[in-house]
């Protein structure tokens, strides 16, 4: 479906009107920490845990008040829950309608969110509006800033849609997941989303109907696997530019792609990395002001998964055209024996000049890079496994 | 009646002990919910099926069904497995 191409002007440099800070959210498999950091980005304040004990998918701060956070959270036996602070994490109330699926007539079986996975605040001219992407999948909206959520669009019940969602032993090994639920900043009603397994879908028209955009996306080879079936392809994150809202990035388990809308053609951009590294990896960063750039962190995707640094040697691969071309940025990172990997949603940016890279890793560990990935250092250790990280500017 | 809350439920009620009042367990479910907002759902899943690490007893005998019918003089235990890493 056609689209304008319209490209967003955005100020090179942010207005040095008052001192802007940056919180770091880390949320984790025992809880969730915030991270307040001076103006230099050097000096780091930790507050937490909050939710000791509570596995956090997704910790996420309102972006058009800056003020609202909202956390996903369950724990390892009991239902899964939303909590909502209004005051930067002092004090938490519980969603009074998390998200649920809709109840089925008696007799059926009905499907149950095991945990909410993702979180994403509308757009700017829908205050109080969020997403939420479940386990298994499904698609939820809360119009009250997270108080009260209800199921979004057709796709929870639709059986095409419940076909390609397939089962959770078809999902990733904690469960099948809708994620990277992003929201067009010039038009409310165009939407994405990723679901692993289950492809990349589009909404023009406010959820009301969706397209599948799986065209130019690889389906693992060997297994006889469709790939015109969006069961065979697991996104693991998209990542719309920021400055360019018809340019969109893919993490898949396929590789790293690129999409320029209208165009509804991925271009597999990961080809151009060192075959020795590969383009396997979960998460992707694209750069607040420059759509050419962007970062992802590289995985072993070989044999048996291992999913850890490729040669135990993590790093981040930076692209800066549009993946043509892709340089290694490891400087601080262990050099050897580094076995850890940074989930889907752990790695992320600021708006700062220069941008403020930001990745939580499984084995616990906060890194940071005030240069765009020049140098790295780390900046928590021995936290639990990292499950998300946010970062902004307040 | 007495209702035994589990450790990890007792961020809503702040005591192990509550009270609630009900015909059936479903009714005692949604009481303790409007006394103790979110706490059904942490046990009690959308589609009315008790989650999968959560038990109740009413006068030592397991119940999983929320028709169950139940006595003001009962005692009706909630149970939190506690597996896991």
């Amino acid at each position: 479906m056609a689209r304008k191409t319209t490209k967003i002007t955005t100020q090179r440099k942010p207005a040095p009107a008052r001192v802007r800070r940056t919180l770091v959210l880390a949320a984790t498999r025992k809880g969730a920490w915030l991270f307040h950091g001076d103006s230099t980005r050097k000096k780091w304040r930790v507050d937490g845990p909050h939710f000791l004990g509570h596995t956090i998918s997704h910790l996420v701060l309102d972006p058009r008040d800056q003020r609202t956070l909202l956390a996903a959270a369950k724990t390892g036996h009991l239902g899964p829950t939303v909590f909502r602070s209004t005051d930067m994490g002092k004090t938490w109330k519980e969603a009074a309608q998390p998200p649920a699926f809709a109840k089925v007539p008696e007799g059926e079986k009905g499907r149950s969110v095991d945990h909410t996975f993702w979180l994403t605040p509308a757009h700017v001219n829908e205050p109080n509006v969020w997403y939420a992407g479940t386990s298994p999948q499904g698609l939820f909206r809360s119009e009250d800033g997270g108080v009260t959520w209800a199921p979004f669009s057709i796709i929870n019940d639709d059986p095409q849609y419940r076909e390609w969602m397939g089962t959770v032993q078809d999902g990733t090994p904690d469960g099948p997941k809708l994620h990277s639920i992003i929201v067009d900043p010039r038009d409310p009603k165009h939407l994405y989303f990723g679901m692993s397994g289950g492809g990349v879908h589009e909404s023009l028209d406010g959820g009301h109907t969706w397209r599948v955009m799986i065209k130019g996306m690889d389906v693992v080879e060997g297994f006889g696997l469709d790939p015109l079936n969006p069961t065979c392809h697991d996104p693991h994150c998209l990542r719309m530019a920021p400055s360019n809202p018809d340019r969109i990035y893919q993490q898949n388990h396929c590789g790293i792609y690129r999409i320029d809308r209208p165009s509804d053609t991925w271009v597999r951009i990961g080809k151009s990395m060192p075959k020795k590294v590969g383009d396997v990896g979960f998460p992707l960063v694209v750069h607040p002001r420059d759509d050419n750039t962007a970062w992802v962190f590289p995985m072993d995707g070989s044999g048996v998964w291992p999913r850890v640094s490729p040669d135990g040697k993590p790093a981040v691969y930076v692209t800066k055209n549009g993946g043509k071309t892709w340089q290694r940025q490891d400087a601080g990172m262990p050099k050897s024996q580094g076995w850890w990997t940074v989930k889907r949603q752990c790695m992320t940016s600021d708006t700062r000049d220069p941008v403020g890279l930001y990745f939580g890793t499984t084995s616990g560990e906060l890194w940071m890079s005030r240069d765009e990935g020049r140098k790295w250092a780390c900046i928590a250790r021995n936290l639990p496994e990292i499950y998300a990280v946010e970062a902004a500017v307040v | 009646m007495k209702v035994l809350i589990p450790d990890a439920l007792r961020s809503y009620t702040e005591s192990s002990r509550a009270v609630a009042q009900g015909a059936t367990l479903a009714e005692l479910l949604m009481d303790l919910n409007g006394q103790y907002p979110g706490i059904r759902f942490r046990m009690i899943d959308e589609q009315d099926r008790v989650r999968r690490h959560i038990r109740i007893f009413v006068n030592g005998e397991q119940v999983n069904a929320l028709s169950q019918p139940l006595q003001p003089t009962d005692d009706v235990v909630i149970v939190q497995a506690l597996s896991g890493g």
